[in-house]
């Protein structure tokens, strides 16, 4: 019978302690401790990238990162992207450029997308695609994913 | 008196509103199956085959059942005897006994991942731990997974009791093969001696999985009222509804669908897996349970599309008329009968005036996973072999591929080898389109470098939908209806209301209703939400302005109900003086009864979504991949209600095309197992594969529906496979005759040629 | 008169004749002048008292799902064609 472990970190801006035992993914307790299930479950090894949250400044796929792993961390979900009532650009783009469906892959692609337009708001097309590779989508064919992000990381450079 | 809304000018149809369910789709707010949370509730882990075919031979559960922390575990002799019952699934019928046995297994497994027991513990690895401990035996039996295989006497049989069907006489002795379908147009010999070429050849498709990125989830509570409350992730929650209910064996009326959010369906979230499982578990435990799907699972028992073998031979006059047509299809069904052979055998020659043609078709079992429907069920899989032989064609006689299918192509009156004649269709008008394109007139230059065309078909279902509106204080509007939301309907709904009752898209809040709630609505599926909901969205709307006629008339402006005019854009007008929908709205609600209104609807005639697909790739010979340079998919949608959705539609099924093309297949081991049941390796196709996708939109306009909409969203994955084959023939001189045409494949091939050359 | 057109799997108990005209106002009764004329022809389009399933009508190209029940009117043109769904 594993004992849980006493985590403390800060997620989204916010200082959180949980208890997880130590086989659990971060994916598992975001959703299932800490009710956080903005990131989603599609894959559990890493290939789909629904769950990706960004860990310490990178986006990593949280399936792929132990809970007790983010003692002291900081951890950015979907939750935080908006600013309280206000949309961020690039959760604004995906909406208006139609970027998504079924918004099952929504969560994953907003985070990293963010992740990526934070450091290189003018990233071209084939960096846009290389970087979000990682995330599938079934529904959309890209196509206006990668426009949304190209807009996104235009309004982002306007209001800076 | 209703005016028409005359020259087909629209406010709001065309436009590009954001979509009413956003906010929460992109902050992580929107609720997914998975995403359901109740009091108490525990989760689910099932158990399934480690062989590909077998007789249970025992289930041992009692270890199970004794571990800490489980309250339930079930198997198939947990669940009722359905008989041999068949139901209408309204999108088709299904015989109880597979599909209750599809669901946990009862004397066979017949696939590797068949579901054969259920846990329900307080946490998922309590239960996966309490799996790992039910002890079952089977006694491993031969196994086959090609179709021609499956076909031959002494095959492996996976149902003993299985004799193949032919249109109501059943074979004398039991077979794979659970139906054969023919058809005939013409006359065959008559219509081959009147050609001057002839091309025949034989394909081979593999298992392709819808792939959708959601795996399949359930939440059951079984109440203390003895109804049996299900949120699940389902493209019909009708359906889900009454399968439940049937597989259960209880009153329709005791069970409660609720359709949460979900991730994809593509045809794969129609039959149900889970429901009745949690709905035992919880039944049993007397808690709320939960399953949310593994991905291995999902690949390995959840419905892939038919892989075939298919033998097609096409004859043509030197002047490039298309005269005589033969089909041999077989498709694999699965474990369980069923498959997509009907619609591939009616859609192999469906884009073309043929005369003569005759087709056999076979549905057969294969120890694989039950095949589900994916996107136009059964017509890629013949558009990759006709496709090819219309190039082939043209290629002989000196043709362009363009003009070939020009002079050929199905319009109103052409006569389908299954015997109905089309109403007025868009073949046409997409090739004409594709003509007209920049992508058609662009040159592509370059070694190695080739272009592809083909056209594709589906039917586009009608089925029932119905639709409630109700107004509020300010005259906004709210529409329930019962298309579960897959891409964004919800929204194409609320802008057909909007459009006819004269307010914007954002003066109606939509919502998808329970199966309580609403009336029945078929599934979200055959094309047919934004076609047959949208016009229970209409109807209502109408049913809703001829109710204010009547108030206005009455409360409004003491005169009789013909002297109130309903203006083309929603005013109602009486001599002089005019109200706009919400002012009247809103008079009319400080006076007597609320505004309700209600449709229901059951349009009858398919949509008939035809499309022209153009691809440019590039070969690399050293590797065998195919890199797709340029893509344009033109699409007939009648009316695009919301264009970024159309062409989303588009997009996103040209890529699954893509993908099904290039990449994607079950890879097996020797004992019959899938091999790749990863994301990693089912590759399927990630957005550094791709270029953008551009789209053509012909509005051609359908008949049956007062906006001209048609169904758009399962043609676009027909095209693709025989695009790029046709392109990847234009590159390097070889033709494809194997989905997929995957690096190794064609790298074998390239490099076999050129040994003989 | 209605035009009912034989599927080509029964075509073998028809004699090889595609296509005959009967007089009828539903399908229920097309089926039945059907199987007066080729008896055992109503066994392989019916299951019972519906439509087999997996079988749809077409009545001058319109799908219907109402089966037997569906109304038909003289100059009709009628299949029995495979049912189609979608995904």
């Amino acid at each position: 019978m594993a004992n849980k472990r006493h985590v403390s970190t800060t997620i989204n801006g916010e200082p959180k302690e949980f208890l997880c035992a130590p086989h659990e993914s971060l994916l598992e307790v975001l959703r299932d401790n800490l009710g956080l299930t903005g990131s989603k479950e599609g894959c559990n090894n890493g290939n789909c990238g629904a769950c990706t949250v960004i860990l310490n400044g990178r986006p990593v796929d949280s399936c792929l990162v132990l809970g007790v792993e983010v003692e002291g961390a900081e951890v950015e979900t979907v939750e935080g992207i908006a600013d309280r009532n206000e949309l961020h650009p690039v959760q604004e783009c995906f909406l208006e450029g139609a970027a998504l469906q079924c918004g099952i892959c929504t969560p994953g692609f907003l985070v990293a997308s963010k992740a990526l337009l934070e450091k290189n708001p003018d990233a071209c097309e084939h960096t846009i695609r290389y970087n979000l590779a990682g995330n599938l989508c079934r529904c959309t064919g890209y196509d206006k994913i990668v426009r949304a992000v190209q807009d996104a990381g235009a309004r982002m450079a306007e209001s800076n | 008196m209703i005016k028409n809304n005359g020259n087909g000018e629209y406010r709001v149809l065309g436009t590009r509103p954001v979509r009413h369910d956003g906010a929460d789709k992109v902050t992580g707010k929107a609720v997914y199956t998975a995403d359901v949370q109740l009091p108490g509730m525990l989760r689910g882990f099932i158990l399934r085959s480690p062989i590909a075919h077998g007789r249970i031979k025992s289930i041992d559960t009692s270890a199970a059942k004794t571990t800490p922390g489980v309250h339930a575990v079930i198997t198939s002799a947990d669940m009722p005897d359905v008989g041999d019952k068949v139901a209408d699934l309204g999108e088709g019928a299904v015989n109880l006994k597979y599909l209750s046995g599809n669901v946990l297994a009862q004397d066979k497994v017949l696939y590797k991942g068949h579901a054969v027991a259920a846990v329900a513990a307080v946490d998922i690895h309590v239960a996966e731990e309490a799996a790992k401990k039910i002890v079952v035996e089977y006694e491993e039996l031969p196994s086959v997974t090609w179709v021609l295989d499956a076909m031959q006497d002494d095959a492996p049989l996976l149902h003993e009791d299985l004799h193949t069907d032919s249109m109501g006489a059943k074979s004398e002795n039991p077979s794979n093969i659970c139906t054969h379908m023919h058809f005939e147009k013409g006359d065959i010999e008559d219509g081959f001696a009147q050609c001057d070429i002839v091309v025949e050849r034989e394909f081979k498709t593999a298992s392709v999985h819808q792939g959708y990125i959601e795996p399949h989830a359930s939440v059951g509570d079984w109440n203390e009222d003895g109804r049996l409350r299900i949120w699940t992730a389902t493209q019909g929650s009708f359906t889900a509804r009454q399968q439940t209910a049937e597989v259960l064996q209880i009153p329709i009326s005791d069970v409660v669908v609720t359709p949460c959010e979900i991730g994809g369906g593509f045809g794969g979230k129609i039959a149900v897996y889970l429901e009745p499982i949690v709905g035992m578990l919880s039944k049993l435990s007397g808690r709320p349970v939960k399953i949310s799907m593994t991905r291995a699972d999902v690949f390995e028992a959840t419905g892939p599309t038919p892989g075939s073998y298919m033998k097609v031979k096409l004859g043509a006059t030197s002047e490039g008329k298309l005269v005589a047509g033969e089909a041999w299809l077989a498709y694999d069904a699965g474990g369980y009968p069923g498959g997509m052979i009907g619609p591939g055998c009616m859609c192999v020659f469906s884009c073309y005036d043929i005369e003569h043609a005759v087709v056999d078709g076979y549905d057969v079992c294969v120890n694989k996973p039950n095949t589900q429907a994916y996107r136009a069920p059964g017509a890629t899989q013949v558009a990759f072999a006709t496709e090819q032989l219309v190039d082939e064609i043209a290629k002989q006689i000196g043709m362009c591929p363009l003009s070939i299918r020009q002079l050929n192509a199905a319009k109103e009156g052409t006569v389908r080898v299954d015997g109905p004649k089309y109403p007025p269709v868009g073949l046409v008008e997409c090739l004409d389109a594709l003509e007209d394109s920049d992508h058609w007139k662009s040159t592509l230059e370059g070694p190695l470098r080739g272009r592809g065309i083909a056209a594709g078909f589906w039917f586009g279902c009608g089925l029932k939908s119905c639709a409630t509106v109700t107004v509020n204080h300010d005259g906004t509007v709210n529409l329930l209806e019962g298309s579960t939301d897959i891409g964004g309907s919800r929204t194409s709904l609320a802008m057909q209301l909007a459009e006819v009752l004269g307010i914007t898209s954002d003066d109606v809040n939509p919502m998808v209703g329970d199966t309580d709630s609403v009336g029945y609505t078929d599934v979200t599926g055959g094309s047919r939400v934004t076609f047959a909901t949208g016009l229970a969205a209409y109807t209502a709307g109408r049913d809703l302005q001829t109710q204010m006629i009547s108030r206005a008339a009455e409360e409004v402006w003491d005169c009789s109900p013909d002297e109130v005019t309903l203006e083309s854009d929603g005013r109602f007008t009486h001599n002089d003086e005019s109200k706009t929908f919400k002012e009247l709205a809103a008079q009319l609600f400080k006076h007597g009864e609320p505004l309700v209104a209600r449709a229901a609807v059951s349009p009858e005639n398919p949509t008939n979504g035809f499309g022209v697909h153009v691809a440019d790739v590039e070969v690399d010979p050293e590797t065998g991949k195919v890199t797709v340079l340029r893509y344009t998919t033109i699409q007939d949608a009648g009316k695009a209600v919301h264009p970024s959705y159309v062409e989303g539609q588009l997009q996103g099924g040209t890529v699954q095309g893509i993908g099904w093309a290039l990449n994607e297949e079950y890879f097996y081991h020797d004992n019959d197992t899938v091999a790749n049941a990863s994301f990693l390796d089912y590759r399927m196709p990630t957005m550094l594969d791709l270029p953008m996708i551009d789209t053509i939109i012909v509005e051609a306009a359908n008949p049956d529906h007062p906006y001209g909409v048609r169904g758009v969203g399962e043609t676009p994955i027909v095209p693709p496979p025989a695009a790029l084959a046709n392109a990847i023939y234009n590159a390097t001189g070889t033709r494809m005759e194997q989905l997929p045409m995957s690096p190794p494949v064609l790298w074998k091939q390239l490099q076999t040629e050129s040994t003989e050359a | 008169m209605v035009t009912v057109f034989i599927p080509a799997q029964l075509k073998e108990m028809t004699g090889g004749v595609t296509s005959v005209e009967v007089d009828a106002s539903n399908i229920r009764q097309v089926v039945e002048q059907l199987e007066q004329q080729f008896p055992g022809i109503q066994q392989r389009l019916c299951d019972g008292d519906n439509l087999r399933s997996g079988l749809q009508v077409s009545i001058d190209s319109v799908m219907t799902s109402r089966g037997l029940i569906a109304k038909v009117q003289p100059g009709n043109e009628v299949h029995f064609v495979p049912a189609f769904g979608g995904g």
